[in-house]
């Protein structure tokens, strides 16, 4: 009955009295790039969190692969295929870049008894976690501790963590922020590349210029409610996006 | 050696067994745990009791004794590390507390007397004294390093790592919270539990106050002292805090004085431990093998 990937249905999550994502729904198609954009504080990352299992919803339901999903824990999403970078990047600082990802690519392992004490350091996990970093180019810092990683390449190792879980949606949030151009092209590129292994991308971004340029379609968040949805095309000369973005009367001058 | 560094020694071993379960909840899952010393207690309290009163061999009962401090550690451990760092903290401070009152004031437990006549370790027809005893220890020690570095190569072992590392990105790779801190923690009361028993068969008698707080705090101190996360620190840990005592007689009264500055100075200078990543010593003897870090 249902042929997307993910559906938000209504879904809302309230903090106190502050509704952070109001009655929001949104669906994504496999292999589809997605991107959500919006004000700061429009509940963008809120509905990351929700999607990832970090929040259950205060109410609506969310389904991935047409199964009710929402309030599931953040590593049963992981086990269902949702991959997911951080705003603020979350390195294990101290173990080495190597190591981060190898922590990824043991998903399959934390479930049994006896696979979770296996020994993880194998010559086929290090070369499968090798192969991932070349993927992303910082194959040669393996064996640096990730921690003291300047931020370009922290991104690209958190890239490379969620790719190690084999996921069918990736989640990136605010991947691009505080890059240096080549680096917003190199990883741009890799977002393109992933898609076209048929992973569906769901991708906040604040730099208008990627987001329009990557997604096949947006959705437009403000104060936690959906303000609009459609091609980068729609949403460009929607008045109410403007206007979420410029304040009011803007629209009239911006066009 | 004489009886007397013996006894020292034999000591030492068995806090080092009680240190490298801390190690395990502390060092690898980085969960603080204030009340290590409880399941010590346990250990020593069932293995006194399945002896004495249900008259097994310290043999038959040590496996009984591991899974019952290993059982008690997974009930307390369940709710308990729910809360994160300076909560848990106080948390296993209470437990600690609450068990040694147990120990206490409930008759079954000997009350204020303790428990008293626990049979010395007999090990094919011999009764284990001194050196022997040693040996018995220092088998157990390795063992429970076995164990420990085993644990450190294992997926579990790198899922704890992550998890002390950044909860929130672990548990979005796949690592369940609750599962993998719960297995650290139940290794680390076995592994507590283990050396309760060997105490109790050494002591030959217990009573409550041997398991109180300011033993889990030296238990913390040696995992601190020595490096925590390391494989080694807790042993070196508490060979120094064991030893130092007996060398520093004459200020007996300055003991937690003593302690409370080594821990101040390692914070300050040595953060990671004697054998801590960046640590003086591993800079003067760089590593071959290597630690749970990096």
């Amino acid at each position: 009955m249902d042929d997307m990937l993910l559906r938000l249905d209504n879904v809302s999550k309230h903090f106190g009295g502050l509704k952070a994502v109001d009655e929001v729904s949104f669906s994504l198609g496999r292999g589809e790039i997605l991107g959500l954009i919006g004000p700061n504080g429009a509940g963008k990352t809120t509905c990351f969190n929700l999607v990832s299992g970090v929040y259950a919803p205060t109410s609506g339901k969310i389904f991935f692969e047409g199964a009710s999903t929402g309030g599931f824990p953040p590593h049963r999403m992981a086990a269902l295929g949702v991959g997911r970078t951080f705003q603020v990047v979350k390195p294990f600082a101290t173990l080495s870049v190597l190591r981060n990802v190898m922590v990824a690519l043991g998903l399959r392992r934390y479930g049994g008894v006896l696979s979770s004490f296996a020994r993880w350091e194998t010559p086929a996990v290090r070369k499968e976690a090798t192969a991932l970093l070349e993927e992303v180019g910082i194959a040669d810092l393996a064996e640096a501790p990730s921690g003291k990683l300047p931020l370009g390449n922290q991104r690209r190792l958190e890239l490379a963590r969620a790719l190690a879980l084999k996921p069918k949606l990736l989640l990136l949030d605010e991947t691009f922020s505080g890059l240096r151009h080549e680096e917003v092209a190199l990883l741009s590129r890799l977002v393109l590349d992933v898609r076209s292994k048929g992973i569906a991308v769901l991708l906040i971004e604040h730099n208008m210029k990627v987001a329009m340029g990557l997604s096949d379609r947006l959705v437009v968040l403000d104060h936690g409610r959906l303000l609009a949805e459609g091609s980068a095309e729609d949403v460009r000369s929607n008045p109410r996006v403007v206007e979420a973005y410029l304040g009011k009367g803007a629209s009239s001058h911006a066009s | 050696m004489s009886d007397y560094s013996i006894t020292i020694l034999n000591f030492i071993a068995i806090q080092a067994i009680v240190a490298c379960g801390l190690n395990v909840i502390v060092g690898y899952a980085g969960q603080i745990s204030l009340g290590h010393a409880a399941f010590f207690g346990i250990g020593a309290y069932s293995s006194a009791l399945l002896t004495t009163k249900a008259g097994l061999t310290f043999w038959a009962a040590l496996p009984l004794v591991v899974l019952i401090t290993a059982a008690i550690g997974l009930v307390l451990g369940m709710p308990s590390l729910r809360l994160r760092e300076d909560f848990l903290a106080v948390t296993t401070i209470g437990i600690n507390f609450i068990v040694e009152s147990v120990f206490l004031y409930v008759p079954f437990f000997g009350g204020a007397l303790g428990l008293g006549g626990i049979p010395s370790i007999v090990f094919f027809g011999t009764r284990l004294r001194g050196a022997n005893f040693l040996y018995l220890c220092l088998f157990f020690l390795a063992l429970v390093l076995l164990i420990s570095r085993r644990f450190t190569k294992s997926w579990a072992g790198l899922a704890c790592f992550a998890l002390r590392e950044e909860e929130t990105a672990a548990s979005s790779m796949g690592v369940s919270p609750v599962r993998f801190k719960l297995m650290a923690f139940v290794i680390g009361t076995a592994m507590a539990g283990l050396g309760g028993a060997l105490y109790a068969h050494q002591m030959r008698f217990i009573s409550a106050t041997d398991f109180g707080f300011p033993l889990s705090v030296m238990m913390m101190s040696m995992v601190v002292l020595g490096g925590i996360g390391t494989l080694w620190g807790p042993v070196l840990g508490a060979l120094i805090l064991g030893v130092l005592p007996e060398v520093f007689r004459p200020l007996v009264d300055y003991r937690m004085l003593l302690n409370a500055a080594i821990l101040l100075l390692m914070i300050r200078f040595q953060p990671d431990g004697l054998l801590g990543e960046g640590s003086l010593l591993r800079r003067i003897f760089p590593k071959r093998g290597e630690t749970s870090h990096g």
